[in-house]
């Protein structure tokens, strides 16, 4: 979900530059490009366009692949976009994994804006992870935003290059010629040419630079709610998933992975397991974590459920070592309490806290805690690898990243990246989950022992019960109000273990975490106080942890937005109100705030036993405020209706937009209010939906989504509806029934 | 025999050949009789449509027809369903031919994932059988036991509701698109 957001062909490409790798020769570069053209299905040489990515991650230029031919194409620089061939095919690609979010669409949209081809006459293709597209990772909501201008100037080369070869053919000239419909016309004479019939003349040109794009009110494809293309394959059940994967002469492979997840195996009894009729073979199995592996135990068979068969009768001794007593989340969340009073690497700091509320007429201390929860997609972790007797390896996975899997199987497996092929299906949900590669990395060892293809299927008992889960966090709050109902000072310390110092041993000491001020630091939640810090203080755990949907800021936005609303009324000041106040120099704020405030009629008068309530965040480059309205029933309430306003910049899709939102909705409320994840003398509580309980179709609320027009650059989308959905709930059961939710999850039907 | 079955778990077993018909196509395979109809329709029929979410009948992703009636394919075991009418997402329409469900399903663009939209639609389609008008209420109960994690519930209701209209004009004689 959220790897640091690439600035796109930014560090994380240069990084992975693999400079100890041998470079590929020409054969092998022929090879491959004649590979790429097959799979594209090409029928000759055409335009293929893609960028050079310069080492120090500045913005890429667009280059004509075709004319480096044949050794250019494969060269780790260079990755087609655009790719036209004398047939008139023109195939663009998607370099971003789908896993519900749209990319399938959003990417080759950005494209054929400027490309000027309408979305029935492209083909669409995944990118394979090997070519480097720039960062390939489907993560911190970050696709649009990081290719809103490198792809459009993509569709726009291709599209002048194409002018220029027609008005040279015509002798004409190229002002009085336009591109629509993937076809050139001259204008005077009404005579035209397709793309196809252009390619070799257009592939000779040099690729223009830096070319004038579009301005939103020219946008043929961009910004229209247009039905994405997958969509017909979903509903009729022809989509190919990762579960849905066959490889020939495939085993199935269950895992049995230690209750206590760093389990060492001490002994195993395979005698009745090997009886299940299909069963293959038993063997122990690694889970490699980035920072350390695992053990289990894999029963391989012929089909999956003899797989399971198996793995239900095997008898297995395991070593938990200390962890049954390390592992618990209570005695976790009792040392996050413990050093709340620590003082905090700061994000940022203003004025200074302790003399602010020490002066101020009121007070303010608390805490929210926030549970660890699973990201629990509705495809379990599944995976297939073959590790071939030729010493490549073939990877078929739901996998947020191909560039990360390649880079990781290859270092798994000590064998040179361009030995690893990664096939992405879609991905049923993945929230961040699946840019957690473990699971592929386990088929891969499979694989390698068995010598054939190995398919991993997690059980969802898996999936709940072995983690990475997002981290339980505690927010330490402190405020004061001046005796003018004035906020005066406001401090948010977040505490809780750190994904950058568990998962990547690269916690920088003395500082802050480097992601979990999302949403939260002054640059991200601009509120006037003229005394703030926000800061970050770690506690350890060998609970595995990731990212999750929204990352830090789906847990701190609770405290620091339900915290605000505390200032507000202890300032007695109406809380979308107090928030104008304190944003009255921020307008994007502003623009969100206001239209929250029209839209939900916020200053309408309630009937008696309802009650309202409002958030606001910025994080992953937008601003998304909610406005909840509940109401009493029974010893509760009943979310009874959502308006949600969020301001992303531009954007592809609006009908996209909402989908997302509506799915930040759902997911916010479940991680508010069903159960999270427990761990008690070192294993997971919870196993499967009964208890891992999400929202269901009876208890979702009526949504309405609005969306700030404005011309400014794109922001995210898949995430930032996420992290305020918590606090304006109950910052709505405060208004309805005065009651303080300061701990999630909570059942909202019995509030004390 | 079931119970039996359970009991003896670690002890018995046994493969049997047994024909399954889905989507009116006869399926012959030698399959333990224990194994779940959803991993029979998957791996041995091959149809991949029909999805594994959860194993315990608490998703619904896996949600098929037997003799017309939705079910847990997840956990009704393959012998049972024996001599029974299946029907998976495949049966219900194609791209080609589609169900006034899965147009709705498009034109609301609910699929997000798309994962559990299957078993959405397997249910979305028994209901509209047995309550060609449902009421708000009527879908609550129908659907929830159909877990979308990506969100979809606002557009699944949406598209029940529009699925009905559609097949109301056509005078309730299009439901099933058969």
């Amino acid at each position: 979900m959220a790897l640091q957001v690439n600035k796109e062909a930014g560090t994380s490409e240069a990084g992975s530059a693999r400079p100890g790798v041998a470079h590929p020769g020409v054969d092998r570069q022929s090879v491959a490009r004649r590979d790429f053209m097959k799979i594209a299905g090409l029928s000759g040489v055409g335009l293929m366009l893609g960028f050079t990515t310069k080492a120090n991650g500045a913005v890429a230029t667009v280059v004509n692949i075709s004319e480096q031919s044949p050794t250019a194409v494969l060269s780790f620089e260079l990755h087609p976009f655009v790719v036209i061939d004398n047939a008139g095919t023109i195939t663009l690609i998607n370099h971003r994994p789908d896993m519900g979010q749209a990319t399938w669409q959003s990417v080759p949209m950005m494209i054929a804006e400027e490309l000027e081809v309408s979305m029935d006459q492209i083909k669409i293709q995944q990118s394979d992870g090997l070519r480097k597209y720039g960062g390939q990772l489907s993560g911190g909501s970050s696709t649009v935003r990081t290719g809103w201008n490198r792809l459009r100037q993509a569709g726009a080369a291709a599209r002048e290059m194409f002018l220029q070869a027609a008005a040279t053919r015509w002798k004409a000239e190229k002002s009085d010629c336009y591109a629509q419909e993937g076809r050139i016309y001259h204008k005077p004479s009404g005579k035209s040419f397709t793309y196809g019939e252009l390619v070799e003349d257009a592939s000779q040109l040099e690729v223009p630079k830096e070319l004038p794009l579009k301005a939103k009110k020219d946008f043929k494809v961009l910004g229209k709610s247009l039905p994405r293309p997958e969509v017909p394959s979903k509903v009729t059940g022809q989509a190919q998933f990762g579960m849905d994967v066959e490889v020939p002469g495939m085993l199935y492979a269950s895992i049995e992975r230690s209750p206590v997840i760093h389990g060492k195996v001490l002994t195993i009894d395979e005698a009745a397991a090997k009886k299940v009729p299909g069963v293959k073979m038993v063997v122990k199995a690694e889970r490699p974590l980035p920072y350390k592996t695992c053990e289990g135990v894999a029963v391989l068979a012929t089909n999956y459920w003899a797989a399971l068969q198996g793995r239900k009768a095997l008898k297995i001794e395991w070593d938990n070592a200390n962890y049954p007593a390390e592992m618990s989340t209570d005695k976790y969340f009792a040392q996050l309490r413990e050093i709340a009073k620590q003082e905090a690497p700061a994000y940022s700091t203003i004025g200074n806290v302790s003399e602010a509320v020490g002066k101020a007429a009121k007070k303010l201390e608390a805490q929210y805690e926030t549970p660890f929860l699973a990201h629990a997609p509705m495809e379990p972790e599944v995976a297939v690898a073959h590790v071939k007797d030729n010493g490549t390896c073939e990877i078929w996975a739901p996998v947020q990243g191909p560039d990360g899997a390649i880079e990781q199987v290859s270092k798994y497996l000590g064998i040179a990246p361009e030995k690893v092929k990664v096939n992405v299906p879609f991905l049923g949900g993945a929230f961040g989950r699946k840019a957690y590669l473990d699971f592929v990395l386990e088929a891969v060892y499979l694989s390698k022992q068995a010598k054939v293809p190995v398919k991993v299927i997690w059980t969802r008992e898996d999936d709940i019960q072995q983690g990475p889960y997002r981290p339980g966090m505690l927010s330490a709050m402190r405020g004061g109000v001046d005796d003018q109902g004035n906020i005066v000072a406001f401090e948010h310390t977040l505490i809780g273990e750190s994904i950058s110092g568990q998962v990547f041993k690269s916690f920088p000491a003395g500082k802050p975490d480097p992601w979990a001020g999302e949403g939260i630091s002054h640059e991200e939640s601009p509120y006037a106080f003229p005394n703030a810090k926000v800061g970050f203080l770690r506690v350890t755990t060998d609970i595995p942890i990731v990212w999750w949907r929204s990352v830090y800021a789906s847990n701190s936005a609770f405290g620091h937005e339900s915290f605000v609303d505390e200032l507000a009324h202890a300032a007695g000041k109406d809380p979308l109100d107090a928030r104008l106040e304190l944003m009255k120099d921020q307008p994007r704020f502003l623009k969100v705030l206001k239209t929250l405030g029209e839209k939900s009629n916020w200053y309408q008068k309630l009937p008696e036993g309802m009650g309202k309530g409002v958030a606001i965040t910025r994080s992953f480059g937008s601003i998304c405020g909610h406005v909840f309205f509940v109401k009493k029933e029974g010893s509760g309430v009943k979310i009874d209706r959502v308006v949600s306003v969020i301001d992303c910049g531009m954007y592809v899709n609006p009908d996209n937009v909402r989908a997302q939102t509506e799915g930040n909705i759902v997911m916010g409320i479940s991680a508010a209010t069903k159960p999270g994840i427990t761990f008690v003398n070192g294993k997971a509580q919870q196993s499967n939906f009964h208890q891992y309980r999400v929202l269901r179709m009876d208890e979702m609320p009526k949504v309405e989504i609005y969306i700030v027009e404005n011309e400014e650059a794109p922001g995210g989308v898949g995430e930032p509806g996420l992290p305020p959905i918590a606090a304006a709930l109950c910052n709505a059961i405060f208004s309805a029934t005065g009651q303080r939710i300061r701990k999630l999850p909570f059942d909202p039907a019995k509030l004390s | 025999m079931l119970s039996c079955l359970h009991h003896n778990f670690q002890l018995i077993n046994y493969m049997a050949v047994i024909t399954l018909t889905i989507n009116g196509k006869a399926h012959e395979m030698d399959v333990d009789p224990r194994m779940p109809l959803l991993w029979a329709i998957r791996d041995e029929a091959g149809l991949k449509g029909t999805k594994f979410g959860c194993g315990i009948s608490q998703c619904g992703a896996c949600t098929v027809h037997i003799d017309g009636k939705p079910s847990r394919s997840c956990s009704y075991p393959v012998q049972a369903a024996a001599g029974k009418k299946i029907t998976t997402i495949e049966g219900v329409g194609s791209e080609e031919k589609l169900h006034a469900v899965q147009k709705a399903w498009i034109e609301e663009q609910v699929p997000q994932c798309g994962y559990c939209q299957s078993g959405q639609i397997m249910t979305a389609v028994a209901l509209l059988e047995s309550t060609p008008n449902p009421t708000d209420e009527d879908i609550d109960n129908a659907m929830r036991g159909n877990i979308c994690r990506c969100g979809t519930y606002q557009r699944v209701r949406k598209a029940i509701h529009s699925a009905a209209a559609t097949t109301a004009n056509k005078k309730g004689n299009g439901v099933t698109g058969k």
